[in-house]
């Protein structure tokens, strides 16, 4: 069978792959995910401040709607990340693919 | 590479075929160049079209740019695409025209149709075809071809589904919770540099196919010694025509891989994009090439599997796939079929004869393009006709001026 099919490379352009190809993209996603805490935060102070049945005003404001230190710090690690790869991949072409 | 070499009249091969012939094939080598950039185009972009990551205009702009700066990023030249599927050796100035000839009529004949299908196939096909006409089945490399060629077309699409199925699975679940505006925004960004990615090792794989050729042509020829690199007006023509051809924009191409196959939404647009290009870098690293088409389309029906409602046009793909079935033979009948004119006229005649009649078919096949053309402003119309089949109303078509 390794006659017809290069088996040693394939399985390393299917785990390779699925780390860059598909984890890559997911640590996108998570990236996104943490900037857009701050957003939905927002949404529920918004939320929070509309008057309830009552009339009253339905508890205090929960935790701020700006972004954390951590946030930033975790969002920036994963943009950082991808950005590292872009590099590591142009690399790869220039040094002959 | 680095010096200007000037084609130096010298020992024509065999006395037959003058220098008329061998400028003759580095043209129609320069033509194939630019069917091959404008049949790609859609590999790249297409996905970023559909999600409006990228307007049409400036998508082609892009990856054209791109093309450009791949063709002379990596320097590693030559790789002849024949070289482990025939006996170079054989290989002569009308074998390497016909050869193209094949290639150039099965992009022109697919792109008519829309159909997104594999350049290098395409070519392999035509010079396989012509080697077979010249020099009988002992000049082919059989094995070579299986391994090199077929079973790979095959994993490819494979491997490409599993990633990209992967991948759209991931960035939806992640980023489930997150305003769909908020999560579009940053995806096509993400998209846009995934696309680049793919566009630049494009540039690079394609133009050094085409300078193979055109430096196989030389050697032929005997202007050039046996294994010499590619002088560097070979590198600099091989770029430009690619990038033109990209810049045309196989709008036909796009319509079907971008709006035909699936419906794109940005978190599968980011992941069919990053699994083509960490599938075509790995690939060509690993020196078990894959296709670009292959992966491309394989990634975009991933995408679709991965998605919620899993929807992919199976009628699209199997019109494909019966297309990527036909490339080998089709391009290697055309290659044969005009082997034997261009061998039976003779000489440089021969060649001549040739190249009239493939500008001709080329001319009559656009002229016929142009009654039902498809360009950057049809690509907001979904498919219609029998193999696409309506899908379900969008919300979000908001058309783009381009």
């Amino acid at each position: 069978m390794t006659a017809w099919i290069d088996l040693d490379a394939l399985w390393k352009i299917v785990v390779i792959g699925l780390l860059c190809g598909a984890g890559l993209p997911a640590v996108f996603a998570v990236g996104l995910r943490v900037l857009s805490r701050s957003e939905r935060r927002a949404e529920a102070v918004a939320m929070a401040s509309v008057p309830g049945l009552d009339g009253a005003m339905t508890g205090a404001a929960p935790a701020s709607a700006t972004r954390t230190r951590a946030e930033t710090a975790l969002a920036g690690l994963c943009f950082a990340v991808i950005l590292a790869a872009i590099a590591w991949g142009v690399a790869f072409i220039v040094a002959g693919g | 590479m680095g010096a200007t070499a000037v084609i130096v009249p010298c020992a024509s091969y065999n006395g037959l075929v003058g220098d008329t012939a061998l400028i003759l094939v580095v043209v129609t080598a320069l033509a194939f160049d630019f069917t091959n950039g404008f049949h790609d185009t859609a590999n790249a972009m297409a996905a970023s079209i559909a999600t409006k990551a990228l307007r049409p205009k400036a998508a082609v702009a892009v990856a054209a740019l791109l093309n450009l700066t791949g063709a002379f990023l990596s320097l590693s030249v030559a790789a002849t695409i024949a070289s482990g599927l025939v006996n170079t050796h054989l290989i002569t100035l009308p074998v390497v025209f016909a050869g193209l000839a094949g290639g150039i009529a099965w992009n022109l004949a697919t792109w008519y149709l829309g159909i997104p299908s594999s350049s290098s196939h395409a070519l392999i096909g035509g010079v396989i075809g012509s080697t077979l006409a010249a020099a009988g089945t002992d000049a082919v490399k059989w094995h070579g071809l299986v391994q090199k060629v077929v079973i790979p077309a095959v994993l490819a699409p494979v491997v490409a589904v599993l990633i990209a199925a992967l991948g759209t699975f991931l960035i939806y679940r992640i980023s489930r919770g997150v305003r769909p505006e908020t999560r579009d925004r940053g995806l096509r960004l993400g998209q846009v540099g995934a696309a680049s990615m793919m566009s630049l090792a494009h540039g690079t794989n394609d133009a050094q196919k085409t300078m193979g050729v055109i430096t196989l042509a030389l050697i032929a020829n005997g202007s050039l010694a046996a294994g010499a690199t590619s002088p560097f007006w070979v590198v600099v023509a091989c770029a430009v025509a690619l990038a033109l051809g990209t810049y045309c924009g196989g709008w036909r191409i796009i319509h079907t891989l971008g709006k035909g196959l699936v419906t794109i939404e940005p978190p599968q647009g980011l992941a069919a994009d990053s699994s083509s290009a960490a599938t075509i870098l790995l690939s060509s690293h690993f020196g078990y090439s894959l296709s670009t088409t292959h992966v491309a389309s394989g990634s975009i029906v991933g995408s679709g599997l991965g998605s919620r409602d899993g929807r992919v046009r199976w009628g699209v793909a199997r019109r494909m796939a019966t297309a990527w079935l036909l490339t080998l033979p089709a391009a290697g009948l055309v290659g044969a079929g005009c082997y034997a004119m261009v061998h039976g006229i003779g000489g440089t005649a021969g060649v001549v004869v040739g190249f009239a009649v493939l500008v001709a078919g080329s001319a009559a096949l656009f002229a016929r393009s142009r009654r039902a053309p498809v360009g950057h402003r049809d690509l907001h119309a979904e498919p219609a006709g029998p193999d696409a089949p309506t899908p379900a109303p969008s919300t979000t078509e908001t058309p783009v001026a381009a």
